[in-house]
């Protein structure tokens, strides 16, 4: 099962290190990264593999949303059929 | 990979554009419920829905959760009440409101509906005990949602039980004269109802229903209203297919939550309704869709065509974006629950006329309108009268949910509260429709033929 982790806020350093962190921590394996800046605002979307997840999807979910209070930065994952169930056919 | 765009083009429809699942409803056959006796029937239906239904709200939540769409509301319908409780022997019909509102507290939902009746054609015995129930059921419970069918394109107008509304809201409506007449919130008087609507307070498990079923309405007027501003000035055809464009997107997400609740439910997914549902919220209304094609205020003239366009482009993009389409599927234009159609009513823009007119061309009906509490019965049902006429007429739903707050006059606003919103008092036509409504008996069904 592949979940999208959505990163915006303010770019600095340690972003990709603190999510990458939680995620080995979680036996989770990152798929693709991609960043850009959209409208002056820094985000980054990570397609992740979290069929080996060792820990609940909603804990994961709890640890990345804290992560991004710590970052000051808005940080969420969601399974990636939300997207694709509206973006393709 | 999805592109940047897409993820966050989603992201900003959920973050900012208020788009949500309204509600994931589970409809619930009631029909090996009946006994004679009524307390038994009562205990029979209380622990059905507390079985069935055990793990609708939490599985709501994980879904929620996991794919991170908001789902407002989780809520469950259940069989007309009428067909279940007149096999009672005796007793007093409000103790299945009561078992219903006890269940759907265990369980966690916001609504149950189904305190229902289908009187189209005429009354059995057990109808007609349901509908003089009503107010009691209503006032005396705090979930239970209640509908009454009193007219079909194939069989007419029941004015008997049209006369019989009128009475029966006023009655709801003193009954529950403190909180503003919150029970007339919660019952709909139908024309043509259907048997699969996700949506409150009208939803009912018809007759031709499965056991069990997920039935799923999405919402996203600010998200439609979002794509538009992007095309402003553009010809209507630009704009249909801004509509139809998002419609898609809003149901293909309606259609993955229902078939994801089916799954972990283990229930058969039966609707998507492609309605447009609004909230009081600033930026989920739609009103302001229309008044973004160009009207001043909704209300003003050009509205009706604009809500005929909207409505036939939601049904449009989202038929296709779904494997099942039911329900209600149209725009909704509920005046308490959508902040630019307050505004409208306290502007002046946006009459009950207008309002009846509107319903001609979109779901559901005279929606959620308040209007003064010296508005008499007879008043009431010749309103009901007036919108079953244009469902039977024109094949279609109709529906009336009128709140005759009691102590209230025109310029009054009335709090309901949530979802329900707040709704200015609107004014009523003063003239008499009374000895109209005396004459009782039917309505002959119209002729579908002849179209010359």
């Amino acid at each position: 099962m592949r979940a999208i982790i959505t990163v915006i806020g303010k770019d600095r350093v340690g972003i990709i290190a603190g999510v990458s962190s939680i995620l080995a921590e979680s036996n989770v394996n990152i798929l693709d990264i991609t960043q850009t800046i959209l409208q002056d605002v820094f985000t980054m979307i990570m397609l992740v593999d979290i069929s080996k997840c060792n820990i609940h999807f909603h804990d994961l979910s709890d640890k990345l949303e804290k992560k991004g209070v710590e970052l000051g930065l808005k940080i969420q994952i969601q399974h990636e059929d939300i997207f694709n169930s509206m973006h393709r056919i | 990979m999805l592109g940047p765009f897409e993820v966050f083009e989603t992201l900003k429809m959920i973050q900012k554009e208020n788009l949500d699942i309204r509600t994931i409803t589970m409809g619930i056959s009631l029909r090996d419920c009946s006994h004679p006796d009524i307390d038994v029937s009562c205990k029979k239906i209380y622990d059905k829905i507390t079985k069935y239904a055990e793990k609708l709200v939490v599985t709501g939540e994980d879904i929620e959760r996991e794919y991170g769409i908001p789902i407002i509301n989780k809520r469950i319908s259940v069989t007309p009440i009428s067909l279940i409780a007149e096999s009672c022997e005796s007793g007093d019909y409000t103790k299945f409101a009561k078992a219903m509102d006890k269940a759907a507290k265990a369980v966690g939902v916001n609504f149950i509906g189904g305190y229902s009746s289908l009187v189209h054609k005429g009354y059995t015995n057990g109808d007609r005990k349901l509908i003089s129930s009503i107010p009691e059921a209503l006032s005396e419970t705090q979930l239970v949602c209640s509908s009454v069918n009193v007219a079909s394109t194939k069989s007419g107008i029941n004015m008997d039980a049209v006369a019989e509304m009128g009475q029966v809201i006023k009655k709801c409506a003193d009954l529950t004269a403190d909180s503003g007449a919150l029970a007339c919130a919660k019952l709909v008087v139908f024309a043509n109802a259907v048997e699969d609507n996700p949506f409150m307070a009208g939803a009912f498990h018809g007759v031709g229903e499965p056991e069990c079923v997920i039935n799923v309405g999405v919402s996203g007027p600010g998200v439609v209203k979002s794509a538009l501003e992007k095309v402003k000035g553009e010809d209507f055809g630009v704009v249909a297919e801004t509509i139809k464009k998002t419609a898609f997107k809003i149901t293909r997400m309606g259609q993955l939550v229902a078939q994801e609740a089916s799954r972990r439910l283990n229930v058969p997914f039966g609707i998507v309704d492609l309605s447009l549902a609004p909230t009081p919220a600033i930026g989920d209304s739609v009103a302001h869709i229309l008044e973004e094609m160009g009207l001043e205020k909704c209300g003003a003239h050009g509205t009706t065509a604009a809500l005929a366009l909207l409505n036939d482009a939601v049904k449009k993009g989202g038929v296709m974006a779904s494997s099942y389409v039911g329900g209600l599927s149209g725009a909704f234009i509920p005046v308490s629950e959508d902040a630019g159609m307050i505004d409208a009513a306290i502007s002046g823009a946006l009459s009950l006329e207008k309002l009846e007119a509107m319903t001609c061309v979109c779901s559901v009906g005279l929606d959620m309108i308040v209007i003064p509490g010296d508005t008499t019965a007879e008043t009431i049902s010749a309103i009901i009268a007036d919108e079953a006429a244009i469902g039977v007429v024109n094949q279609k739903t109709t529906a009336v949910r009128i709140i005759p707050a009691p102590g209230k006059k025109i310029g009054d606003k009335v709090e309901f509260g949530g979802l329900l919103g707040s709704g200015p008092v609107m004014k009523v036509n003063p003239f008499s429709s009374s000895e109209f409504i005396k004459r009782g008996g039917r309505i002959p069904a119209p002729l579908h033929s002849l179209k010359n």
